[in-house]
């Protein structure tokens, strides 16, 4: 069994006070100067740490008050209310909420999984990831304790192509060539970004998190800096359409390489490969109308990686528009059709934004999947897009420290390792890799939904 | 007229106003200088939300507000007001107040039911919530009027709780629920005996949940089901003797899968005694049951409850998987009583966001996929079923019990009724900002056990008018004939206005 997985997290603050949904409003006007205000009775102790931000003119509690309304009740005049604050409403779009943004800020913050009491009480369903359910076990099937690390649940994914058969000679001598093979210790791999502001911190920052996490980011030649040559054998070069562009002095410690799909894109790889024989290669593909073909044309011709992409917001382009988890679900189903799912490594991304995500997509067939925003809201991005446009960045993100988006990312990716144990211990899985394309083991909205409802109010 | 079923004769109702000065409503009346103290107001209004003052009149009661809805009324105190001294504007407050699936207009109806016991006349949608899915795009459909005329009152609400025929105690409750297990340690003393007590008030019973067996639920040991889940915490023969009904939990719908987990905080040197552990360190109750990797494991644990309570029935509470309906009919031929289905909609206590959000099916699901298994094996009249986790509404309940349950298990509608505000801080710090989910000393102190019995009564007391009135409109003469009556039921997703026949319930 390998050595225990583990992330080193530890608390790392915010630089700006966090944006939550509430703010308080108490007026002053007509107070009656209790002895005993309600405002010294507070369980939370907000109006105690309680100081005016002079940059945002925004009264700190906001952001630490925890929605009791014991304040509001209890005022003998009034005088106190909650109101939502505009600028929560206002963080992100439809896709990224508010509420993904500010879990994913704690999770930054803290290493923590967001826990919380009282029971669900969100929408029962929805599209895209929402419509699908994962399962349990009882009585019937054994679960495995993760979390508490009583049992030990590997998330060991392996990167690269594998054989499907080996042949061995007379003496027992291995005649099959063995394609390298990387293992990585968590199936997420740190994606380039879909939007950035300009800074040098970002992508040091995003490498070092990679490197301290055992895993990968994508990197290439327009961010790369000396600062970040100790990070070096976390690096996945992406090269676009162009394998000239490999730097020597690079490749001889480089694992994997990126390529972008296009004419030639194989002749590339074997150039590389020419050139490295240990490197592997991924080829990106944006998931579209034809990215089902084109993955099973690549896998015959002996492609290694496949790396799935859509949008930030999870969409395929094309004709029939597909969101990610279905698209990969299809390309998947595809690939075992043809028997060749075992021979090559997919990755899928687009549209992750919380843990269950890359749950969800590792079900639906990925071996591992790419992040890419939630590395920046980690960082405290608010998913506003202003950068796309050369505004500036109010979160300051172009000033990021390395170190401290480094600390921030792994605890972010900390928190939704531990997420996975949770769904895997609940599932009974002791492996990730038996999770990829587990698709009985999850539950889908829409079958359901035929199954037991699709018959309440009609004829039948 | 007394309301009886089946010789029950239910609780009375008493008036149980908020514990808090400012009730949270829905509208902000106020009465500018003008006023004069007429006392027109306190007259016209009948919601009482006027009492008379010594210089104007007192808004003892904005909750009651029908607000707009009142403005065509001649009793509106606005447009009577002679001096037009009386404003009415929104309450920003109320906006912030609770989810998708316990809205704003839920939670004031339901502490309405509970501080008078009717249904609320504030126009407020206290049927459904916002979820977008299951039990609010479920509607009842009425049959159209065969002329049924019989009296709401003779309607049977009482279900049973043995129907295996094992020669066990043959136990019903008058009313189709019994409330859902919370620690000792997750909630305080004072919510758990305000609970105990108003399940004896209406002859049906309160679980325990893992957390012991406090002495101050002796007295009422005959209504008291108690729980024997994976960390045994404060489980002695002694006290599975005492009861009537014995519950495993194998898992929960909040986090199914999980174990659970008392954060340090909350386990206070009373807590540890009653869970025989050390105050201070949280507790892990691990999941599942090491001793029950099969249906045969289970029947083990079964025989052992059965052997040291001999006049106990046995019921197991499960969550959901894909293959639920082999769990609930393994724990049949296992010898259960009782199936509870839990749901991931409820629960007290810390539970990771990524478990209730995504782990198990909705009962709205589970509920009618174990019914049919169940039936079609020829064993669901020997079982009883119940339906948990999500439970919000009396519709709720109808709908669930038309989907397949013989009846439900509630928890959060008690602590909503014990002015929960649905600020999912249920575990943090000193716990419960509101006196529920708490273990601090100051805190559980704001709650009193006689004030929270008569919420939690109260809000029953209406629930169950309104599940007679459901029952009345279906032409049924007892809850028992709704169970699995999928026709009563249609799906505002699938519904076809032309295929159906009779009343859409609004």
């Amino acid at each position: 069994m390998p050595p225990k997985y583990h992330i080193e997290t530890r608390p790392v603050p915010n630089r700006l006070p966090p944006i939550s949904r509430s703010g308080v409003v108490a007026w002053e006007e007509g107070c009656l100067k209790c002895a005993r205000c309600v405002k010294k009775q507070c369980v939370y102790k907000v109006y105690e740490t309680r100081k005016l931000d002079p940059s945002q003119m925004r009264e700190s509690l906001d952001f630490a008050c925890k929605d009791c309304f014991r304040c509001v009740q209890n005022c003998p005049k009034g005088l106190i209310h909650k109101t939502l604050d505009p600028k929560f409403l206002a963080l992100g779009d439809q896709y990224w909420t508010g509420e993904i943004i500010s879990r994913l800020w704690f999770q930054a913050e803290t290493g923590r999984i967001p826990v919380s009491g009282a029971g669900y009480g969100g929408a029962f369903s929805g599209p895209g990831f929402d419509s699908m359910w994962t399962d349990m076990s009882e009585i019937v099937r054994p679960t495995r304790d993760g979390i508490h690390g009583r049992e030990y649940i590997s998330t060991s994914v392996d990167l690269g192509r594998k054989p499907m058969a080996l042949c061995f000679g007379t003496q027992g001598e291995l005649l099959s060539p063995t394609p390298p093979l990387m293992e990585i210790p968590i199936p997420v791999i740190l994606d380039k970004l879909p939007w950035s502001p300009l800074s040098k911190g970002i992508p040091q920052a995003i490498l070092a998190a990679a490197r301290a996490l055992g895993t990968l980011a994508v990197t290439g030649p327009g961010v790369w800096e000396p600062e970040m040559e100790p990070s070096k054998e976390a690096a996945l070069w992406s090269l676009g359409q162009h394998s000239e562009e490999l730097p020597w002095w690079l490749a001889q410690g480089l694992h994997l390489v990126e390529l972008e799909d296009g004419p030639g894109v194989l002749e590339n790889q074997a150039r590389l490969k020419d050139f490295n024989p240990e490197i592997i290669v991924m080829i990106r593909i944006q998931l579209g109308d034809e990215s089902g073909r084109r993955t099973l044309e690549l896998a015959r011709a002996g492609a290694e990686i496949i790396h799935l992409k859509a949008d930030p917001w999870g969409r395929h382009r094309g004709e029939s528009p597909r969101f990610v988890l279905q698209a990969v679900r299809e390309i998947h189903f595809h690939m075992v059709e043809a028997g060749l799912r075992d021979a090559l490594t997919l990755v899928a991304g687009g549209g992750v934004a919380m843990a269950e995500h890359m749950c969800k997509l590792i079900i639906a067939g990925a071996d591992a999947v790419s992040v890419d925003v939630p590395l920046l809201v980690a960082m405290e991005c608010r998913v506003c897009r202003r950068c796309q446009d050369g505004l500036a960045c109010p979160a300051g993100l172009e000033d990021v420290e390395p170190r401290w988006g480094a600390a921030r990312i792994r605890n972010l990716i900390s928190a939704w390792h531990n997420q996975l144990l949770e769904i895997m211990g609940a599932m009974g899985m002791r492996d990730v890799r038996r999770l990829r394309g587990e698709m009985g083991r999850a539950m889908f909205f829409e079958d359901l939904e035929r199954e037991f409802f699709s018959s309440l109010g009609r004829r039948v | 007229m007394a309301d009886r079923s089946n010789g029950f004769l239910f609780p009375g109702v008493r008036r149980a106003p908020s514990r808090f000065r400012n009730p949270l409503a829905q509208y902000r009346l106020s009465i500018g200088q003008d006023c004069d103290n007429c006392g027109l107001c306190v007259q016209l209004c009948p919601h009482g939300v006027f009492l008379p003052g010594a210089r104007k009149p007192r808004l003892s009661s904005p909750q009651m507000c029908a607000g707009a809805d009142c403005g065509f009324e001649d009793y509106c105190c606005v447009g009577r007001c002679p001096k037009r001294a009386i404003s009415l504007k929104p309450n920003p407050s109320f906006e912030l107040l609770g989810d998708l699936r316990w809205t704003a207009e839920l939670l004031a109806s339901t502490w309405h039911m509970a501080e008078t016991g009717e249904i609320p006349h504030q126009g407020w949608n206290y049927r459904t919530g916002a979820s977008g899915g299951g039990f609010d795009k479920l509607r009842l459909l009425f049959p159209p009027r065969k002329g049924l005329y019989f009296n709401e009152k003779d309607i049977s609400l009482s279900i049973s709780l043995n129907r295996t025929g094992d020669g066990r105690p043959q136990i019903e409750i008058p009313v189709p629920f019994y409330l859902g297990g919370m620690s000792y340690g997750s909630i305080s003393i004072h919510a758990m005996l305000s609970r105990v007590r108003a399940a004896s008030c209406w002859g049906t019973f309160c679980c325990t949940g893992e957390g012991g067996y406090p002495d101050e639920l002796i007295p009422y040991d005959e209504h008291v089901i108690t729980q024997v889940a994976t960390g045994l915490f404060g489980v002695r023969e002694e006290t599975i003797q005492r009861v009537r009904i014995v519950e495993f939990k194998y898992a929960q719908g909040a986090k199914p899968g999980l174990g659970g987990h008392l954060l340090g905080d909350k386990v206070t040197p009373s807590v540890a005694r009653m869970r025989e552990a050390v105050a201070g360190s949280a507790l892990f109750s691990p999941f599942p049951f090491h001793s029950v990797y099969s249906v045969e494991d289970h029947k083990k644990h079964i025989d052992w409850i059965k052997q040291v309570n001999p006049r106990a029935l046995v019921a197991v509470k499960v969550s959901t998987p894909t293959d639920v309906d082999m769990v609930a009919v393994g724990s049949f031929f296992a010898g259960a009583h009782i199936i509870q289905l839990d749901g991931s909609y409820g629960g007290t206590g810390a539970a990771p966001e990524i478990a209730k959000k995504n782990i198990a099916m909705p009962i709205e699901y589970a509920v009618p996929k174990v019914h049919r298994f169940l039936t079609n094996e020829g064993i669901r009249d020997k079982i009883t079923l119940i339906a948990s986790g999500g439970i919000r509404t009396p519709h709720d309940m109808a709908k669930i019990i038309a989907l397949g349950a013989d009846g439900v298990c509630l928890g959060t509608a008690d602590l909503v009724a014990l002015e929960c505000v649905r600020c999912h801080n249920c575990e943090s710090g000193r716990g419960c900002a509101r006196g529920i989910a708490t273990t601090d000393p100051e805190l559980t102190g704001l709650i009193q056990p006689d004030w929270g019995t008569q919420r939690i009564v109260n809000m029953y007391s209406a629930w169950m008018k309104v599940l007679r009135s459901i029952l009345k409109r279906l032409g049924m003469k007892s809850v028992r004939e709704l169970v699995g009556r999928w026709d009563a039921l249609v799906h505002l997703d699938h519904l076809q206005p032309e295929g159906i026949q009779g009343e859409l319930e609004a």
